[in-house]
């Protein structure tokens, strides 16, 4: 029998579908993964085969009754961020304890509600905060890419999965789950899934709830998947995305049918190259994967036109006073009296301060600080709504740029896979992860990314898409066509596994 | 913008994170570099540009004024980490 964690979702599928193996059959091979591999990666922060089984076991029924649904007896895995009904969620962080909430968030109830398996929770950057999954409570985790050293071979390095969503980058690239659900605040769907060789789709604002998701910054979050393929994201967001009257940012529109868009291709569509995103010391190998890019969609039928995002370089300091001062404000209830952590004082304030400087990490603390600071009296207008103004200018951009292109072809991350504590030291070379990605929170807009090609190191990257608000259809014809020329990229030894 | 450390004092208390003597000085640091890096927004003229209120161009949605939760006291009160018959049991608020 053949490896059943090594199926991509829409093979998962089509062998249920055939009774070619059991739903049960298929979450054990998971739960035995995940047993093996997860202690030297560290993606699952908590493993829950017993309710999975239990989901497995209602989903071989259903099979059974000719009543499968669409992703009827498929394993995932689901960030922590994500509520999680009497079952422990954390955000990663001291702060929330053994928090167990008494009820489900919509993303994840939308899945449930669509047959799949959760297998467990997935690690993360505390609250999300992070592009490398190294300020978790829980420790870093691992990505099972391995780099290639000067002299050609294969290192133990340990090289970050990108971050925040690092637990579902690497759970997927290391197949211990079929797909995975992930949020992105400035990139933290898609840098993740672009050093790991994974797709990754943050959909445009408003598409999927936000309701029952550890909030980070409300104006800029959004719920995704990370996925092995550009189908099996297609099965996934169909799933997640929905109106729902509890989230008052949700839009009450249709969701396509995203598969059905895959077979569309590229021909005649107007691909946009902004010319801004060719930032200085870009490195030649991110230069000539962007051009692989444009290549293929060019043989697809595609035409290319060279654009102006003139207000790129300012996205990545609006985002930096725009995320901390809403990530202040949605922290602030983190008080240690409802729930979570209690450092008790001598008196309130003192019990407020000591839970909270106990409970957040360091660069939860330090972003609440620096988003006090810019909305504290007299700095207001000249931080944040100084950064909402820039904001606007960044949206205007794209609106213009939308009257000569469809969508906008870019790389995902300035560099490959880094190691641990390569970045962690300075603050602000990390906030340069998110350099290409960060915009399309700014704008509100739907972005993706598909991995590529491989470094000089052997480790993926990335090639990013960003469409119209609500056309993610045109991402996932796009990106269908990216990969179908770039290939696959799996992870070659599955070192984890070994012991 | 040099940010000082009464000015990191002045925050943390703001946001009720106890701070260190060592960990102010680290602040004051990391706080400075961030803030003075974000400043370059001043090069932009933002003088006729209104500020962005939300990203996608939304009416904003009514709901029925009913109600429609409630009586799970239990349920709200049990990840709290001091509490007494559905009750919140929290710090002195009031000498």
């Amino acid at each position: 029998m053949t490896d059943l964690t090594k199926l991509t979702m829409a093979e998962a599928r089509d062998g249920l579908k055939k009774k070619s193996f059991s739903a049960l059959e298929l979450t054990d091979a998971f739960i035995a993964s995940i047993e093996k591999g997860n202690s030297a990666l560290n993606a699952f922060v908590l493993s829950t085969p017993e309710h999975a089984r239990a989901q497995a076991k209602a989903s071989d029924q259903r099979i059974g009754e000719g009543k499968a649904r669409p992703l009827e007896g498929l394993p995932i895995g689901n960030k922590d961020l994500f509520c999680t009904n009497g079952i422990r969620t954390t955000a990663c962080s001291k702060i929330l304890g053994d928090f167990k909430p008494p009820y489900e968030s919509t993303v994840g109830q939308n899945l449930w509600d669509a047959g799949a398996i959760m297998l467990g929770k997935l690690n993360n950057d505390e609250f999300a905060m992070g592009s490398s999954n190294e300020t978790s409570a829980f420790g870093n985790v691992v990505s099972p890419w391995r780099r290639k050293g000067p002299d050609g071979k294969i290192t133990t390095d340990k090289l970050v999965p990108g971050g925040s969503s690092g637990g579902s980058s690497a759970a997927v690239a290391a197949h211990l789950c079929l797909a995975a659900t992930a949020t992105d605040t400035g990139g933290s769907i898609r840098q993740p899934a672009a050093l790991t060789g994974t797709v990754g789709i943050k959909p445009t604002y408003g598409r999927c709830s936000r309701w029952g998701i550890v909030a980070f910054a409300s104006s800029l979050d959004q719920a995704g998947p990370i996925t092995k393929t550009v189908r099996d994201s297609a099965m996934m967001l169909k799933a997640m995305a929905s109106h729902d009257p509890k989230d008052t940012t949700s839009v009450d529109a249709p969701v396509p049918d995203y598969e059905a868009a895959l077979s569309k291709g590229v021909k005649g569509l107007r691909v946009g190259i902004p010319k801004e995103y060719r930032v200085d010391g870009m490195s030649a190998e991110i230069q000539k994967l962007w051009d692989d890019g444009i290549s293929w969609l060019k043989a697809a039928g595609a035409t290319i036109h060279e654009i102006s995002l003139p207000h790129t370089k300012y996205a990545l300091p609006a985002y930096y006073i725009v995320a901390p001062a809403e990530c202040s404000s949605n922290l602030a209830r983190y008080d240690g009296m409802r729930y979570g952590l209690r450092v008790n004082g001598d008196d309130l304030i003192d019990t407020y301060e000591n839970t909270r400087a106990a409970g957040f990490g360091k660069e939860v603390r330090r972003r609440i600080l620096i988003g006090t600071y810019v909305l504290s009296a007299g700095y207001y207008d000249a931080y944040y709504l100084k950064a909402q103004k820039v904001r606007t200018l960044i949206k205007r951009d794209f609106d213009e740029a939308w009257n000569s292109v469809d969508v906008v072809l870019t790389p995902t991350t300035p560099s490959p896979a880094f190691a641990f504590g390569e970045k962690s030291g300075d603050p602000l070379a990390m906030y340069l992860e998110d350099i290409f990605t960060v915009t399309v929170n700014m704008a509100g807009l739907p972005g993706m990314s598909v991995p590529a090609g491989l470094s000089s190191q052997g480790t993926p990257l990335g090639l990013q898409l960003i469409g119209k608000p609500f056309d993610e259809e045109t991402l996932f014809r796009t990106a269908q066509v990216i990969e179908d020329a770039a290939g696959r990229f799996p992870v070659p030894d599955a070192w984890w596994m070994k012991g | 913008m040099q940010v000082d450390e009464a000015t990191v004092r002045r925050i943390a208390r703001l946001a009720r994170i106890k701070v260190s003597d060592e960990e102010a000085k680290g602040l004051e640091k990391e706080l400075s570099g961030i803030l003075d890096w974000v400043k370059q927004l001043d090069d932009v003229d933002t003088s006729a540009v209104e500020p962005m209120t939300r990203v996608v161009e939304q009416k904003l949605k009514m709901r029925d004024d009913v109600v429609t939760d409630g009586e799970i006291a239990d349920q709200v009160t049990a990840n709290a980490p001091m509490s007494e018959d559905n009750f919140f049991v929290v710090p002195k608020v009031v000498e």
